[in-house]
Protein backbone atom coordinates (compact mmCIF):
# COMPACT_ATOMS: atom_id res chain seq x y z
CA UNK A 1 0.00 0.00 0.00
CA UNK A 2 2.92 2.29 0.84
CA UNK A 3 4.43 1.72 -2.60
CA UNK A 4 1.11 2.40 -4.30
CA UNK A 5 0.51 5.60 -2.35
CA UNK A 6 4.01 6.88 -3.12
CA UNK A 7 3.60 6.27 -6.84
CA UNK A 8 0.08 7.71 -7.00
CA UNK A 9 1.39 10.81 -5.26
CA UNK A 10 4.08 11.08 -7.91
CA UNK A 11 1.48 10.75 -10.68
CA UNK A 12 -0.68 13.45 -9.13
CA UNK A 13 2.28 15.76 -8.69
CA UNK A 14 3.22 15.19 -12.33
CA UNK A 15 -0.23 16.21 -13.56
CA UNK A 16 -0.36 19.25 -11.30
CA UNK A 17 3.17 20.57 -11.82
CA UNK A 18 3.32 19.61 -15.48
CA UNK A 19 0.26 21.80 -16.09
CA UNK A 20 -1.90 19.03 -17.51
CA UNK A 21 -4.42 19.34 -14.69
CA UNK A 22 -4.91 23.06 -15.37
CA UNK A 23 -5.25 22.58 -19.13
CA UNK A 24 -7.80 19.81 -18.63
CA UNK A 25 -9.71 21.90 -16.07
CA UNK A 26 -9.96 24.82 -18.50
CA UNK A 27 -10.95 22.52 -21.37
CA UNK A 28 -13.69 20.76 -19.45
CA UNK A 29 -15.08 24.10 -18.23
CA UNK A 30 -15.00 25.58 -21.73
CA UNK A 31 -16.83 22.61 -23.20
CA UNK A 32 -19.39 22.87 -20.42
CA UNK A 33 -20.07 26.53 -21.18
CA UNK A 34 -20.00 26.08 -24.95
CA UNK A 35 -23.12 23.86 -25.10
CA UNK A 36 -25.69 26.29 -23.66
CA UNK A 37 -23.85 29.20 -25.30
CA UNK A 38 -24.19 27.64 -28.75
CA UNK A 39 -27.86 26.94 -28.08
CA UNK A 40 -28.41 30.52 -26.96
CA UNK A 41 -26.66 31.95 -30.00
CA UNK A 42 -28.40 29.72 -32.52
CA UNK A 43 -31.42 31.97 -33.23
CA UNK A 44 -29.13 34.97 -33.59
CA UNK A 45 -26.84 33.10 -36.00
CA UNK A 46 -29.78 31.95 -38.05
CA UNK A 47 -31.18 35.47 -38.19
CA UNK A 48 -27.91 36.70 -39.68
CA UNK A 49 -27.91 33.91 -42.23
CA UNK A 50 -31.61 34.09 -43.05
CA UNK A 51 -31.19 37.00 -45.50
CA UNK A 52 -28.65 35.09 -47.53
CA UNK A 53 -30.76 31.97 -47.39
CA UNK A 54 -33.86 33.93 -48.44
CA UNK A 55 -32.03 34.99 -51.60
CA UNK A 56 -31.55 31.37 -52.50
CA UNK A 57 -35.16 30.64 -51.82
CA UNK A 58 -35.00 29.18 -48.34
CA UNK A 59 -37.15 30.63 -45.61
CA UNK A 60 -36.45 30.18 -41.98
CA UNK A 61 -39.35 30.21 -39.59
CA UNK A 62 -39.09 31.05 -35.92
CA UNK A 63 -36.68 28.69 -34.23
CA UNK A 64 -37.34 27.44 -30.75
CA UNK A 65 -34.36 26.78 -28.55
CA UNK A 66 -34.63 24.73 -25.39
CA UNK A 67 -32.58 22.51 -23.08
CA UNK A 68 -32.72 19.78 -25.72
CA UNK A 69 -30.72 21.94 -28.15
CA UNK A 70 -28.07 22.42 -25.52
CA UNK A 71 -27.94 18.74 -24.59
CA UNK A 72 -27.68 17.76 -28.24
CA UNK A 73 -24.66 20.07 -28.43
CA UNK A 74 -23.25 18.42 -25.31
CA UNK A 75 -23.33 14.97 -26.86
CA UNK A 76 -22.08 16.30 -30.19
CA UNK A 77 -19.03 17.92 -28.58
CA UNK A 78 -18.26 15.04 -26.25
CA UNK A 79 -16.37 12.87 -28.81
CA UNK A 80 -14.06 15.82 -29.46
CA UNK A 81 -13.37 16.19 -25.75
CA UNK A 82 -12.76 12.46 -25.48
CA UNK A 83 -10.24 12.59 -28.34
CA UNK A 84 -8.38 15.48 -26.70
CA UNK A 85 -8.35 13.60 -23.41
CA UNK A 86 -6.98 10.41 -24.96
CA UNK A 87 -4.30 12.28 -26.91
CA UNK A 88 -3.23 14.11 -23.75
CA UNK A 89 -2.82 10.87 -21.83
CA UNK A 90 -1.43 8.75 -24.68
CA UNK A 91 2.12 9.37 -23.45
CA UNK A 92 1.43 8.51 -19.83
CA UNK A 93 3.59 5.37 -20.03
CA UNK A 94 5.52 5.81 -23.27
CA UNK A 95 7.14 9.03 -22.04
CA UNK A 96 8.49 7.02 -19.10
CA UNK A 97 9.87 4.32 -21.40
CA UNK A 98 11.55 6.88 -23.59
CA UNK A 99 13.17 8.70 -20.70
CA UNK A 100 13.96 5.53 -18.75
CA UNK A 101 12.42 6.87 -15.55
CA UNK A 102 10.66 3.59 -14.72
CA UNK A 103 13.96 1.71 -14.45
CA UNK A 104 14.84 3.44 -11.20
CA UNK A 105 11.54 2.74 -9.50
CA UNK A 106 11.33 -0.86 -10.72
CA UNK A 107 14.87 -1.63 -9.57
CA UNK A 108 13.84 -0.14 -6.23
CA UNK A 109 11.35 -2.98 -5.99
CA UNK A 110 8.13 -1.29 -7.13
CA UNK A 111 5.74 -3.99 -8.32
CA UNK A 112 4.91 -3.50 -11.96
CA UNK A 113 1.15 -3.88 -11.56
CA UNK A 114 1.19 -0.99 -9.11
CA UNK A 115 2.54 1.28 -11.84
CA UNK A 116 -0.38 0.33 -14.07
CA UNK A 117 -2.95 0.74 -11.30
CA UNK A 118 -1.61 4.21 -10.48
CA UNK A 119 -1.80 5.29 -14.09
CA UNK A 120 -5.28 3.84 -14.48
CA UNK A 121 -6.45 5.56 -11.33
CA UNK A 122 -5.08 8.96 -12.34
CA UNK A 123 -6.67 8.80 -15.80
CA UNK A 124 -10.00 7.63 -14.37
CA UNK A 125 -10.04 10.31 -11.68
CA UNK A 126 -9.30 13.08 -14.18
CA UNK A 127 -11.90 11.76 -16.63
CA UNK A 128 -14.53 11.43 -13.90
CA UNK A 129 -13.85 14.85 -12.41
CA UNK A 130 -13.63 16.53 -15.80
CA UNK A 131 -16.77 14.87 -17.10
CA UNK A 132 -18.68 15.86 -13.97
CA UNK A 133 -17.54 19.48 -14.35
CA UNK A 134 -18.67 19.65 -17.99
CA UNK A 135 -21.97 17.96 -17.18
CA UNK A 136 -22.63 20.12 -14.13
CA UNK A 137 -21.92 23.37 -15.97
CA UNK A 138 -24.18 22.47 -18.89
CA UNK A 139 -26.86 21.20 -16.51
CA UNK A 140 -26.69 24.39 -14.45
CA UNK A 141 -27.01 26.76 -17.41
CA UNK A 142 -29.76 24.65 -18.95
CA UNK A 143 -31.72 24.70 -15.70
CA UNK A 144 -31.27 28.47 -15.49
CA UNK A 145 -32.31 29.26 -19.09
CA UNK A 146 -34.73 26.44 -19.85
CA UNK A 147 -35.94 23.23 -18.26
CA UNK A 148 -33.88 20.05 -18.09
CA UNK A 149 -36.93 17.80 -17.73
CA UNK A 150 -37.53 17.90 -21.43
CA UNK A 151 -34.59 15.53 -21.98
CA UNK A 152 -35.46 11.96 -21.14
CA UNK A 153 -32.96 9.41 -19.79
CA UNK A 154 -30.49 12.29 -19.42
CA UNK A 155 -28.32 10.77 -16.70
CA UNK A 156 -28.19 7.42 -18.45
CA UNK A 157 -27.23 9.00 -21.77
CA UNK A 158 -24.48 10.93 -20.02
CA UNK A 159 -23.38 7.75 -18.26
CA UNK A 160 -23.00 6.06 -21.68
CA UNK A 161 -20.40 8.57 -22.83
CA UNK A 162 -18.65 8.47 -19.47
CA UNK A 163 -18.50 4.67 -19.61
CA UNK A 164 -17.09 4.65 -23.14
CA UNK A 165 -14.46 7.09 -21.83
CA UNK A 166 -13.47 4.57 -19.15
CA UNK A 167 -13.32 1.82 -21.77
CA UNK A 168 -10.98 3.95 -23.89
CA UNK A 169 -8.81 4.61 -20.84
CA UNK A 170 -8.43 0.86 -20.37
CA UNK A 171 -7.41 0.62 -24.03
CA UNK A 172 -4.83 3.39 -23.60
CA UNK A 173 -3.44 1.38 -20.68
CA UNK A 174 -3.28 -1.83 -22.70
CA UNK A 175 -1.64 -0.12 -25.66
CA UNK A 176 0.83 1.63 -23.35
CA UNK A 177 1.87 -1.69 -21.81
CA UNK A 178 2.93 -2.94 -25.24
CA UNK A 179 3.73 -0.03 -27.55
CA UNK A 180 6.67 2.35 -27.50
CA UNK A 181 5.28 5.64 -28.75
CA UNK A 182 2.41 7.94 -27.83
CA UNK A 183 1.25 8.16 -31.44
CA UNK A 184 1.04 4.37 -31.51
CA UNK A 185 -1.16 4.43 -28.41
CA UNK A 186 -3.45 7.05 -29.94
CA UNK A 187 -3.75 5.06 -33.16
CA UNK A 188 -4.49 1.89 -31.20
CA UNK A 189 -7.30 3.63 -29.31
CA UNK A 190 -8.61 5.08 -32.57
CA UNK A 191 -8.56 1.65 -34.20
CA UNK A 192 -10.53 0.20 -31.26
CA UNK A 193 -13.27 2.83 -31.70
CA UNK A 194 -13.40 2.28 -35.46
CA UNK A 195 -13.68 -1.49 -35.03
CA UNK A 196 -16.46 -1.00 -32.51
CA UNK A 197 -18.27 1.40 -34.88
CA UNK A 198 -17.93 -0.84 -37.91
CA UNK A 199 -19.10 -3.88 -35.96
CA UNK A 200 -22.06 -1.79 -34.86
CA UNK A 201 -23.20 -1.51 -38.47
CA UNK A 202 -23.94 -5.22 -38.49
CA UNK A 203 -27.51 -5.57 -37.21
CA UNK A 204 -26.66 -8.69 -35.22
CA UNK A 205 -23.88 -6.92 -33.29
CA UNK A 206 -25.39 -3.45 -33.06
CA UNK A 207 -26.46 -3.62 -29.43
CA UNK A 208 -23.36 -5.47 -28.25
CA UNK A 209 -20.57 -3.01 -28.98
CA UNK A 210 -19.30 -0.28 -26.62
CA UNK A 211 -20.02 2.49 -29.13
CA UNK A 212 -23.74 1.59 -28.94
CA UNK A 213 -23.66 3.56 -25.67
CA UNK A 214 -23.00 6.72 -27.67
CA UNK A 215 -26.56 6.73 -29.06
CA UNK A 216 -27.51 9.54 -26.72
CA UNK A 217 -30.01 11.27 -29.04
CA UNK A 218 -32.36 8.32 -29.22
CA UNK A 219 -32.30 8.03 -25.47
CA UNK A 220 -32.92 11.75 -24.93
CA UNK A 221 -35.90 11.74 -27.26
CA UNK A 222 -37.24 8.69 -25.54
CA UNK A 223 -37.00 6.80 -28.82
CA UNK A 224 -34.81 4.14 -27.21
CA UNK A 225 -35.20 2.35 -23.95
CA UNK A 226 -32.28 2.18 -21.52
CA UNK A 227 -32.83 -1.54 -20.99
CA UNK A 228 -31.67 -2.06 -24.56
CA UNK A 229 -28.24 -0.84 -23.48
CA UNK A 230 -27.66 -3.40 -20.75
CA UNK A 231 -25.84 -5.83 -23.06
CA UNK A 232 -23.50 -3.09 -24.27
CA UNK A 233 -22.85 -1.98 -20.68
CA UNK A 234 -22.04 -5.54 -19.64
CA UNK A 235 -19.74 -6.16 -22.59
CA UNK A 236 -17.95 -2.83 -22.12
CA UNK A 237 -17.40 -3.64 -18.45
CA UNK A 238 -16.06 -7.07 -19.39
CA UNK A 239 -13.71 -5.50 -21.96
CA UNK A 240 -12.41 -3.05 -19.37
CA UNK A 241 -11.55 -5.82 -16.93
CA UNK A 242 -10.07 -7.89 -19.76
CA UNK A 243 -7.89 -4.97 -20.92
CA UNK A 244 -6.74 -4.36 -17.36
CA UNK A 245 -5.73 -7.98 -16.73
CA UNK A 246 -4.06 -8.29 -20.13
CA UNK A 247 -2.12 -5.06 -19.51
CA UNK A 248 -0.70 -6.43 -16.26
CA UNK A 249 0.29 -9.74 -17.87
CA UNK A 250 1.95 -8.07 -20.84
CA UNK A 251 3.66 -5.36 -18.83
CA UNK A 252 5.15 -7.96 -16.49
CA UNK A 253 6.94 -9.48 -19.47
CA UNK A 254 7.99 -6.22 -21.04
CA UNK A 255 11.75 -5.70 -21.38
CA UNK A 256 12.80 -2.29 -20.13
CA UNK B 1 30.18 -15.52 0.27
CA UNK B 2 29.42 -14.37 -3.24
CA UNK B 3 26.90 -11.57 -3.49
CA UNK B 4 26.51 -12.07 -7.24
CA UNK B 5 26.91 -15.25 -9.27
CA UNK B 6 26.39 -15.39 -12.99
CA UNK B 7 26.59 -18.82 -14.57
CA UNK B 8 26.40 -19.71 -18.26
CA UNK B 9 24.25 -16.77 -19.26
CA UNK B 10 23.48 -16.39 -22.95
CA UNK B 11 21.57 -13.54 -24.54
CA UNK B 12 20.85 -12.93 -28.18
CA UNK B 13 19.16 -10.00 -29.86
CA UNK B 14 17.80 -11.31 -33.13
CA UNK B 15 20.69 -13.26 -34.59
CA UNK B 16 23.36 -11.31 -32.73
CA UNK B 17 24.72 -13.10 -29.65
CA UNK B 18 25.56 -10.37 -27.15
CA UNK B 19 26.37 -12.66 -24.22
CA UNK B 20 27.79 -16.07 -24.95
CA UNK B 21 27.97 -18.44 -22.00
CA UNK B 22 29.00 -15.70 -19.58
CA UNK B 23 30.07 -16.79 -16.09
CA UNK B 24 31.67 -14.93 -13.19
CA UNK B 25 31.10 -14.20 -9.54
CA UNK B 26 31.57 -11.25 -7.22
CA UNK B 27 32.55 -11.84 -3.58
CA UNK B 28 31.14 -9.64 -0.84
CA UNK B 29 32.81 -6.36 0.10
CA UNK B 30 34.80 -5.94 -3.05
CA UNK B 31 34.85 -3.26 -5.70
CA UNK B 32 34.41 -5.14 -8.91
CA UNK B 33 35.35 -3.57 -12.22
CA UNK B 34 33.48 -4.88 -15.21
CA UNK B 35 35.49 -3.88 -18.23
CA UNK B 36 34.70 -4.03 -21.89
CA UNK B 37 34.56 -2.04 -25.08
CA UNK B 38 31.42 -0.16 -26.05
CA UNK B 39 28.88 -2.75 -27.11
CA UNK B 40 30.63 -5.63 -25.35
CA UNK B 41 27.46 -6.47 -23.40
CA UNK B 42 28.08 -4.75 -20.08
CA UNK B 43 24.73 -3.00 -19.87
CA UNK B 44 22.94 -6.12 -21.10
CA UNK B 45 24.54 -8.16 -18.31
CA UNK B 46 23.50 -5.60 -15.71
CA UNK B 47 19.94 -5.45 -16.98
CA UNK B 48 19.72 -9.24 -16.77
CA UNK B 49 20.97 -9.10 -13.16
CA UNK B 50 18.23 -6.55 -12.44
CA UNK B 51 15.52 -8.64 -14.10
CA UNK B 52 14.87 -5.96 -16.72
CA UNK B 53 15.92 -8.25 -19.57
CA UNK B 54 15.33 -11.95 -20.00
CA UNK B 55 18.33 -14.16 -20.70
CA UNK B 56 18.03 -17.02 -23.18
CA UNK B 57 19.95 -19.40 -20.95
CA UNK B 58 21.78 -19.54 -17.67
CA UNK B 59 21.21 -18.50 -14.11
CA UNK B 60 21.90 -15.42 -12.04
CA UNK B 61 22.00 -15.47 -8.23
CA UNK B 62 21.98 -12.34 -6.09
CA UNK B 63 22.72 -12.95 -2.42
CA UNK B 64 22.01 -16.63 -3.05
CA UNK B 65 18.54 -16.01 -4.52
CA UNK B 66 17.61 -16.61 -8.12
CA UNK B 67 16.89 -13.60 -10.33
CA UNK B 68 13.64 -13.80 -12.24
CA UNK B 69 12.76 -11.66 -15.24
CA UNK B 70 9.93 -9.17 -14.81
CA UNK B 71 8.78 -9.33 -11.21
CA UNK B 72 12.18 -9.58 -9.57
CA UNK B 73 12.43 -10.00 -5.79
CA UNK B 74 16.22 -9.85 -5.54
CA UNK B 75 16.15 -6.15 -6.44
CA UNK B 76 15.66 -5.43 -2.75
CA UNK B 77 19.35 -6.21 -2.25
CA UNK B 78 20.46 -4.04 -5.14
CA UNK B 79 21.03 -0.35 -5.68
CA UNK B 80 21.29 0.54 -9.35
CA UNK B 81 22.80 3.55 -11.05
CA UNK B 82 22.03 3.54 -14.80
CA UNK B 83 24.53 5.02 -17.25
CA UNK B 84 22.31 8.05 -17.81
CA UNK B 85 20.11 8.25 -14.71
CA UNK B 86 16.75 9.85 -15.44
CA UNK B 87 14.46 11.25 -12.78
CA UNK B 88 11.09 12.90 -12.59
CA UNK B 89 12.03 16.45 -13.55
CA UNK B 90 9.16 18.02 -11.68
CA UNK B 91 10.38 16.81 -8.29
CA UNK B 92 13.08 18.15 -6.01
CA UNK B 93 15.91 15.78 -4.99
CA UNK B 94 14.41 15.40 -1.54
CA UNK B 95 10.97 14.56 -2.93
CA UNK B 96 12.49 12.03 -5.29
CA UNK B 97 14.45 10.30 -2.56
CA UNK B 98 11.38 10.32 -0.36
CA UNK B 99 9.38 8.55 -3.09
CA UNK B 100 12.16 5.98 -3.57
CA UNK B 101 12.32 5.43 0.17
CA UNK B 102 8.57 4.80 0.38
CA UNK B 103 8.83 2.34 -2.51
CA UNK B 104 11.56 0.36 -0.76
CA UNK B 105 9.49 0.32 2.41
CA UNK B 106 11.47 2.66 4.64
CA UNK B 107 9.69 4.66 7.33
CA UNK B 108 9.43 8.46 7.18
CA UNK B 109 12.00 9.12 9.90
CA UNK B 110 14.50 6.76 8.28
CA UNK B 111 13.98 8.39 4.88
CA UNK B 112 14.53 11.87 6.29
CA UNK B 113 17.77 10.90 8.04
CA UNK B 114 19.18 8.84 5.21
CA UNK B 115 18.29 11.40 2.50
CA UNK B 116 19.95 14.20 4.42
CA UNK B 117 23.03 12.06 4.97
CA UNK B 118 23.29 10.95 1.33
CA UNK B 119 22.59 14.36 -0.16
CA UNK B 120 25.46 15.61 1.96
CA UNK B 121 27.73 12.80 0.76
CA UNK B 122 27.01 13.58 -2.89
CA UNK B 123 27.13 17.34 -2.34
CA UNK B 124 23.52 18.18 -3.13
CA UNK B 125 22.33 19.10 0.36
CA UNK B 126 21.59 22.71 -0.55
CA UNK B 127 19.70 21.96 -3.77
CA UNK B 128 16.01 22.60 -3.30
CA UNK B 129 15.16 23.38 -6.89
CA UNK B 130 13.51 20.89 -9.20
CA UNK B 131 15.62 18.25 -10.94
CA UNK B 132 14.72 19.83 -14.30
CA UNK B 133 17.57 22.35 -13.98
CA UNK B 134 20.22 19.80 -12.99
CA UNK B 135 23.45 19.27 -14.93
CA UNK B 136 24.58 15.82 -16.01
CA UNK B 137 27.03 15.60 -13.12
CA UNK B 138 24.39 16.60 -10.58
CA UNK B 139 22.06 13.95 -11.93
CA UNK B 140 24.83 11.38 -11.68
CA UNK B 141 25.38 12.30 -8.04
CA UNK B 142 21.68 12.19 -7.28
CA UNK B 143 21.69 8.81 -9.00
CA UNK B 144 24.26 7.56 -6.52
CA UNK B 145 22.22 8.92 -3.63
CA UNK B 146 19.08 7.11 -4.79
CA UNK B 147 21.02 3.92 -5.42
CA UNK B 148 22.44 3.94 -1.89
CA UNK B 149 19.21 5.01 -0.19
CA UNK B 150 18.11 1.61 1.07
CA UNK B 151 21.66 0.59 2.09
CA UNK B 152 21.88 -2.09 -0.61
CA UNK B 153 24.15 -5.10 -0.29
CA UNK B 154 25.09 -4.75 -3.93
CA UNK B 155 25.56 -1.48 -5.77
CA UNK B 156 25.54 -1.79 -9.55
CA UNK B 157 26.78 1.21 -11.52
CA UNK B 158 26.67 1.32 -15.29
CA UNK B 159 29.53 3.46 -16.58
CA UNK B 160 29.16 5.96 -13.76
CA UNK B 161 32.07 8.11 -14.89
CA UNK B 162 32.12 7.97 -18.66
CA UNK B 163 30.10 11.12 -19.29
CA UNK B 164 31.68 13.28 -16.63
CA UNK B 165 34.47 15.83 -16.67
CA UNK B 166 37.67 14.97 -14.71
CA UNK B 167 36.45 16.77 -11.59
CA UNK B 168 33.07 15.02 -11.61
CA UNK B 169 34.80 11.69 -12.26
CA UNK B 170 37.04 12.08 -9.26
CA UNK B 171 34.06 12.92 -7.05
CA UNK B 172 32.07 9.91 -8.21
CA UNK B 173 35.02 7.55 -7.77
CA UNK B 174 35.68 8.92 -4.29
CA UNK B 175 32.06 8.30 -3.33
CA UNK B 176 32.15 4.76 -4.71
CA UNK B 177 35.29 3.84 -2.86
CA UNK B 178 33.97 5.39 0.34
CA UNK B 179 30.94 3.07 0.43
CA UNK B 180 32.89 -0.17 -0.03
CA UNK B 181 32.85 -0.95 3.69
CA UNK B 182 29.11 -1.56 3.74
CA UNK B 183 28.38 -2.38 0.13
CA UNK B 184 29.77 -4.48 -2.66
CA UNK B 185 30.23 -2.32 -5.72
CA UNK B 186 30.06 -3.62 -9.28
CA UNK B 187 30.76 -1.03 -11.89
CA UNK B 188 31.17 -1.24 -15.60
CA UNK B 189 33.50 1.00 -17.48
CA UNK B 190 35.83 1.33 -20.40
CA UNK B 191 38.02 3.87 -18.59
CA UNK B 192 40.91 1.78 -17.30
CA UNK B 193 42.45 4.38 -15.05
CA UNK B 194 39.23 4.40 -13.01
CA UNK B 195 39.52 0.65 -12.53
CA UNK B 196 43.13 0.85 -11.42
CA UNK B 197 42.16 3.51 -8.92
CA UNK B 198 39.40 1.83 -6.96
CA UNK B 199 38.83 -1.80 -8.00
CA UNK B 200 40.20 -4.84 -6.24
CA UNK B 201 38.77 -7.36 -8.68
CA UNK B 202 38.10 -7.14 -12.37
CA UNK B 203 36.63 -9.06 -15.28
CA UNK B 204 37.27 -8.26 -18.92
CA UNK B 205 34.25 -8.83 -21.09
CA UNK B 206 35.02 -9.54 -24.71
CA UNK B 207 32.74 -10.96 -27.39
CA UNK B 208 30.14 -11.95 -24.84
CA UNK B 209 32.51 -13.89 -22.62
CA UNK B 210 34.78 -13.15 -19.70
CA UNK B 211 38.18 -13.08 -21.33
CA UNK B 212 40.11 -12.47 -18.12
CA UNK B 213 39.19 -12.18 -14.47
CA UNK B 214 40.69 -12.11 -10.99
CA UNK B 215 42.14 -9.67 -8.50
CA UNK B 216 44.09 -6.77 -9.87
CA UNK B 217 47.37 -8.42 -8.76
CA UNK B 218 46.47 -11.76 -10.28
CA UNK B 219 45.65 -10.17 -13.59
CA UNK B 220 48.90 -8.28 -13.66
CA UNK B 221 50.80 -11.52 -13.02
CA UNK B 222 49.01 -13.44 -15.71
CA UNK B 223 51.40 -12.18 -18.31
CA UNK B 224 54.49 -14.38 -18.48
CA UNK B 225 57.18 -11.89 -17.61
CA UNK B 226 57.29 -8.15 -17.28
CA UNK B 227 59.40 -5.56 -18.92
CA UNK B 228 62.68 -4.54 -17.29
CA UNK B 229 64.12 -1.11 -17.78
CA UNK B 230 67.72 -0.20 -16.94
CA UNK B 231 68.99 3.35 -16.87
CA UNK B 232 72.73 3.96 -17.25
CA UNK B 233 74.75 7.05 -16.31
CA UNK B 234 76.07 7.43 -19.88
CA UNK B 235 75.10 6.33 -23.36
CA UNK B 236 78.42 4.50 -23.62
CA UNK B 237 77.57 2.26 -20.64
CA UNK B 238 74.26 1.40 -22.24
CA UNK B 239 75.94 0.47 -25.49
CA UNK B 240 78.52 -1.71 -23.72
CA UNK B 241 75.80 -3.58 -21.84
CA UNK B 242 73.65 -4.16 -24.91
CA UNK B 243 76.77 -5.59 -26.60
CA UNK B 244 77.18 -8.17 -23.83
CA UNK B 245 73.54 -8.89 -23.00
CA UNK B 246 71.44 -8.97 -26.16
CA UNK B 247 67.71 -8.74 -26.56
CA UNK B 248 67.20 -5.21 -25.27
CA UNK B 249 66.19 -2.16 -27.20
CA UNK B 250 66.98 1.45 -26.63
CA UNK B 251 64.26 3.42 -24.94
CA UNK B 252 65.90 6.82 -24.85
CA UNK B 253 69.54 7.84 -24.89
CA UNK B 254 70.65 6.09 -21.71
CA UNK B 255 67.86 3.55 -21.21
CA UNK B 256 67.52 -0.06 -22.28
CA UNK B 257 64.23 -1.94 -22.27
CA UNK B 258 63.95 -5.74 -22.11
CA UNK B 259 60.48 -7.14 -22.78
CA UNK B 260 58.93 -10.30 -21.31
CA UNK B 261 61.63 -11.15 -18.79
CA UNK B 262 61.34 -13.30 -15.68
CA UNK B 263 62.80 -12.80 -12.19
CA UNK B 264 65.64 -15.12 -13.19
CA UNK B 265 66.50 -13.01 -16.21
CA UNK B 266 66.69 -10.02 -13.93
CA UNK B 267 69.15 -11.75 -11.61
CA UNK B 268 71.27 -12.77 -14.58
CA UNK B 269 71.35 -9.17 -15.77
CA UNK B 270 72.52 -8.05 -12.34
CA UNK B 271 75.25 -10.67 -12.38
CA UNK B 272 76.37 -9.57 -15.82
CA UNK B 273 76.42 -5.92 -14.74
CA UNK B 274 78.53 -6.62 -11.68
CA UNK B 275 80.94 -8.95 -13.50
CA UNK B 276 81.60 -6.35 -16.19
CA UNK B 277 81.65 -3.49 -13.72
CA UNK B 278 79.02 -1.47 -15.57
CA UNK B 279 77.45 1.19 -13.33
CA UNK B 280 73.73 1.86 -13.50
CA UNK B 281 71.44 4.57 -12.16
CA UNK B 282 68.28 2.51 -11.89
CA UNK B 283 66.85 -0.92 -12.68
CA UNK B 284 63.11 -1.29 -12.67
CA UNK B 285 60.57 -4.00 -13.30
CA UNK B 286 57.73 -2.31 -15.21
CA UNK B 287 54.30 -3.57 -14.27
CA UNK B 288 52.00 -3.98 -17.24
CA UNK B 289 49.23 -1.41 -17.31
CA UNK B 290 45.65 -2.53 -17.64
CA UNK B 291 45.62 -0.80 -20.94
CA UNK B 292 48.27 -3.18 -22.29
CA UNK B 293 46.28 -6.12 -20.99
CA UNK B 294 43.07 -4.76 -22.41
CA UNK B 295 44.58 -4.34 -25.84
CA UNK B 296 46.06 -7.82 -25.60
CA UNK B 297 42.65 -9.27 -24.70
CA UNK B 298 40.82 -7.56 -27.54
CA UNK B 299 43.59 -8.68 -29.86
CA UNK B 300 44.96 -5.39 -31.10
Amino acid sequence: MRQLKAFIKKELLEQLRGGRAVILGILFCLFGIMNPATAKMLPWLLAIMSEQLAESGMHITEIEVDAMTSWTQFFKNMPMLLIVFIVMFSGIMTAEYQKGTLINVITKGLKRWKILISKLLIMSVFWTAGYLITFAITYGYNAYFWDNHIAQNLCFAAFGYYFVGLWLISIVLLASAVLKSASGVTLFAGAAVIISYLSGFLPALREYVPTFLLNANELLMGAADRSRCSAAVGITLFLMVFNGVLSVLLFNKRML
Amino acid sequence: MNILEISHVTKTFGTKAVLNDLSFFVPEHSVFGFIGQNGAGKTTTMKIVLGLLESNQGEVLVNGEKVTFGQNCTNKYIGYLPDVPEFYDFMTPREYLSMCGRITGMCREEIREKSAELLKVVGLEGENKRIKGFSRGMKQRLGIAQALLNSPKLLICDEPTSALDPMGRKEVLDILSSVREHTTVVFSTHILSDVERICDRIAFLHEGKVALRGTLEEIRHIRNGDSIEIEFPTEQDADIFSGIYSGGRKAGRTKLLFCKRTERDMLQMMECLSQNLIPILRMEKLEPSLEDLFLEVVGK
